[in-house]
């Protein structure tokens, strides 16, 4: 992982700094970044030890944790019900494919009519796109269940509750999992670009805002950081999916994976 | 060893016609078919491939519905005309042909499952019993281990284990030991023996595997290819309980004679049709 990084470090500093490509003219290379981002009294404004820097991470975090969590709790329920009941998924599934395919960023206008003030528009947006995914997936999840689970819960004398708590939601699991993962992944794309288009902190905000007011070398901080918490965040929930499954995390290994 | 004696699990099928209807197509997978099963038999069902054994199994599970005649046990209808499909139950456990131990669960959940939520037992006392029977399995240093993490031998015999908690009438099993290698598979008919000498439950048995149906059956059911009816009955009457030695003996491999022209001849038929296998 750390020579991935180092390699990475690298090709930027070869482009940038060593080879003076063109399309790098007005990018601030690593070492600069790098020096202002570790700087006590940063040039721009903002580093690590500024308490700017810091808000503008936790803003868009804990944004990110209502917006998922809302989605995941809404989420997860519904695309179970639509894969477990047929009737429920003749009602709803039209619904969700229609308003999936809208791009996050046609609801903008929209979230800013409805809704007051920065904060609610915002979370709106990372929730919505957030929800499709995990409900789809859940919803495929349950799909993908094989059919003869169904029917050996059925010979052991399940009732239907026993049926959802203990195939339909397991057996649902591995699919659910991946979703999550992806919809963390597009709850920070919609919250980057709400946050550049309205927002008063946050790190989209700080990348527009930096960018607005050529402080280049911020905004690369900024887009680096974002990187960072981005993958953070899917461990996080990668590391939560193997806590759970066991049973899949140890069949896999036997696989050799 | 003492053997139990069966007093339940008689199955009677009568005139059973099974049609499917995908597209439009009419396809008959069962035609007029009648069996009548004792209490504590062994029957095995042997026919070529897509011949309808299947369909005969899930109606008397209660998978599908049957499009006319009657199935019994017991003498208590479970399907007919009025009611063309069965209602699942644990007096007809299944076990099937890929396995359905539930991955997300041990084996020891999976086997204590059944009685737990049929209210039969609490949590507790069916932990307990199921550690005790997979215990006599063999199975007691796997109870905690998951259906993916032991071998196919082991989770197909978990899964036996998992039906007869429930002390069904009827054990039903599809080609269960169809993907095993034959040594693998001389284990577990060794140990489905000795699980039916000690519980006599009546088996319904549905295999490709002519000499693994004549050492385990009582009865060999020869099916014709599709539309499945019976074709021919061999009585086994090599005597239990059995063991290895029976494979070589005369009386086996005269059954085993007797059963092959049968099967051979249902088997090209089904071949040059081109028949595919039914859900």
């Amino acid at each position: 992982m750390f020579f991935g990084i180092a390699l990475w470090l690298v090709t930027y500093y070869l482009f940038n700094e060593g080879w003076k490509l063109p399309l790098f003219n007005k990018i601030p290379g690593p070492v600069e970044v790098i020096t202002e981002w570790i700087s006590r009294d940063p040039i721009f404004g903002m580093s690590l030890f500024t308490e700017a820097y810091h808000t503008n991470i936790y803003v868009s975090c804990q944004r990110i944790l209502i917006a998922f969590s809302i989605a995941t709790s809404v989420g997860v329920p519904l695309g179970l019900f639509m894969g477990w009941s047929k009737t429920f998924r003749d009602y709803t599934f039209p619904i969700l494919e229609t308003l999936r395919p809208i791009p996050i960023l046609a609801w903008v206008p929209l979230a800013i009519i409805m809704f007051s003030g920065f904060e609610t528009p915002i979370i709106f947006l990372a929730t919505l796109a957030s929800l499709f995914v995990t409900t789809l997936n859940t919803l495929l999840g349950v799909d993908s269940i094989d059919e003869s689970y169904f029917r050996a819960a059925g010979c052991l004398g399940s009732k239907p509750r026993h049926v959802f708590w203990h195939v339909v939601l397991p057996g649902a699991m591995p699919f659910i999992f991946t979703g999550l993962q992806i919809s963390v992944g597009v709850a920070w794309f919609s919250l980057v670009a709400a946050e550049m288009i309205s927002g008063d902190f946050g790190l989209g905000y700080m990348i527009m805002d930096s960018y607005m007011q050529n402080k280049y070398v911020t905004m690369v901080m900024a887009m680096i950081t974002l990187g960072f918490v981005g993958w953070l965040t899917s461990a996080m929930v990668r590391f939560a999916g193997d806590r759970m499954m066991q049973w899949r995390v140890r069949a896999l290994a036997l696989e050799g994976r | 060893m003492q053997a139990a004696t069966a007093t339940k699990g008689a199955i009677s099928i009568r005139n059973v016609t099974k049609i499917y209807d995908p597209e439009g197509v009419n396809v008959m997978a069962v035609d007029d078919c009648s069996l009548e099963i004792a209490p504590g038999e062994v029957c095995m069902i042997v026919g070529p491939s897509g011949c309808g054994k299947t369909t005969l199994l899930n109606a008397i599970a209660g998978f599908h519905s049957i499009t006319s005649g009657e199935i019994y046990l017991d003498g208590e209808m479970l399907c007919g005309p009025d009611k063309p499909i069965a209602d699942q139950g644990a007096d007809r456990m299944v076990v099937f042909q890929n396995g359905a131990l539930f991955p997300w669960k041990t084996l020891l959940e999976n086997v204590a499952y059944g009685p737990i939520v049929q209210g039969i037992m609490g949590k507790k006392e069916a932990r307990d019993k199921a550690q005790d029977i997979l215990a006599e399995a063999g199975l007691a240093d796997f109870s905690m281990k998951f259906p993916g993490e032991v071998s196919s031998g082991m989770s197909r015999r978990a899964e036996i284990v998992r039906a007869l908690i429930n002390d069904p009438k009827v054990l039903l099993l599809d080609e269960p030991y169809r993907a095993m290698d034959a040594l693998t598979k001389s284990i577990m008919h060794e140990s489905l023996l000795e699980v039916y000498d000690r519980t006599k439950v009546t088996i319904f048995f549905i295999t490709h595997d002519l000499e693994e149906a004549i050492f385990l059956g009582d009865r060999v059911v020869v099916m014709t290819t599709r539309p499945a009816k019976t074709k021919k009955i061999v009585n086994v009457a090599i005597k239990r309980p059995r063991d290895y030695t029976v494979l070589s003996s005369e009386e086996f491999r005269l059954l085993v004679a007797e059963a092959k022209g049968a099967v051979h001849e249902e088997a090209i038929k089904a071949f040059e049709a081109g028949e595919r296998e039914l859900a």
